[in-house]
């Protein structure tokens, strides 16, 4: 089918189990109502999630792949940022 | 019925995502569709089987409604049907909820959460649709036109029905008309589109009698059983 004009939306989903929205894909609605509603029809059909987030992808702003050094590479050598020395209880073992 | 014309749209909708919802919507009719089924033939006691039902019964002994065996049209035609067939699924199943037969109660409790579902679905379409470009709303109205007739045969009954009623199995169509036609009058307005005036209505589906669309429909849903008899996947 031809492009309709429709925008692209990403879609992030919160499985039952988890404690946050991850990525799931994307797809085109007319707007966000639509968009809500495609997401669950196309994402969750496997009971996959509890909640959904529709964002326009041009409101996303992404880091450059091309700015990876500058961005991320001086605070691997930065031993002092990291919270590495403690001890973390069972309770709160994922962080 | 309808489970069986909604199929037609898978890989002919016009965005993927509308592909996936119809078709979605589609397996959610046929799920109602089985359990309904299955009541019945426990009901009448004899041999047959829910696919017995469905796949061997002529057309003068199925009992659907006109409307949901017309024609999917195109887009518009489809969504005014689904305007029409889940907003009287969901005040159906809103009220069958309370019905003393157990079974009925239950399926109607499922049921009622995925007709508000294509409720919800057809409602949003109908509005972005009529309220949308000069093309789209004329093309919805003609939808809504054609298909206005076919409305009136959801809420005619037949004795059974009515008697089922007054014993609280049933639910009596016609008491679901005053909602039904609120509801739909708020849509048209959000939607900018008129309700026609009733020139003429359809009926007979209930007695077995069906329009010339409902020949071809069943002759593809069971061609293939009658074909291979006692076959298994």
């Amino acid at each position: 089918m031809s492009d309709t004009g429709l925008p692209l939306w990403e879609v992030f989903i919160r499985g039952r189990r988890g404690l946050s929205h991850v990525h799931a894909g994307s797809l085109h609605a007319a707007d966000e109502a639509m968009a809500l509603r495609n997401a669950r029809d196309v994402y969750t059909r496997r009971s996959e999630g509890v909640s959904i987030w529709v964002v326009r992808s041009q409101d996303i702003s992404a880091s450059s792949p091309d700015e990876k050094d500058p961005f991320f590479a001086p605070a691997a050598d930065k031993v002092y940022r990291h919270p590495t020395f403690y001890d973390l209880p069972e309770e709160v073992r994922q962080m | 019925m309808l489970s069986q014309r909604l199929s037609e749209w898978a890989s002919r909708a016009p965005e993927i995502e509308e592909d996936i919802a119809l078709t979605n919507i589609a397996l959610d009719l046929l799920g109602q569709a089985r359990a309904l089924l299955d009541y019945a033939a426990v009901v009448e006691g004899g041999t047959r089987d829910e696919d017995d039902l469905a796949y061997l019964r002529t057309e003068r002994e199925f009992r659907n409604v006109h409307l949901v065996e017309q024609e999917n049209g195109d887009f518009a035609h489809t969504i005014a049907r689904q305007l029409f067939f889940s907003t009287y699924q969901l005040f159906l199943y809103e009220e069958l909820i309370s019905s003393t037969d157990e079974l009925l109660a239950g399926v109607a409790a499922k049921a009622v959460k995925e007709a508000a579902y294509h409720h919800d679905h057809a409602a949003l379409w109908t509005v972005r649709l009529g309220d949308g470009t000069d093309d789209s709303r004329r093309r919805m109205q003609a939808a809504v036109d054609r298909l206005w007739p076919f409305t009136a045969e959801l809420f005619d009954a037949d004795d059974v029905e009515t008697g089922l009623a007054a014993q609280g199995i049933a639910v009596d169509p016609a008491t679901l008309r005053p909602r039904w036609v609120r509801a739909i009058s708020d849509t048209f307005t959000t939607a900018t589109l008129v309700i026609p005036p009733t020139v003429w209505t359809s009926h007979g589906g209930r007695r077995g009698v069906h329009t010339e669309c409902f020949g071809y429909l069943l002759a593809e849903m069971q061609y293939l059983h009658r074909l291979h008899p006692g076959a298994s996947w």
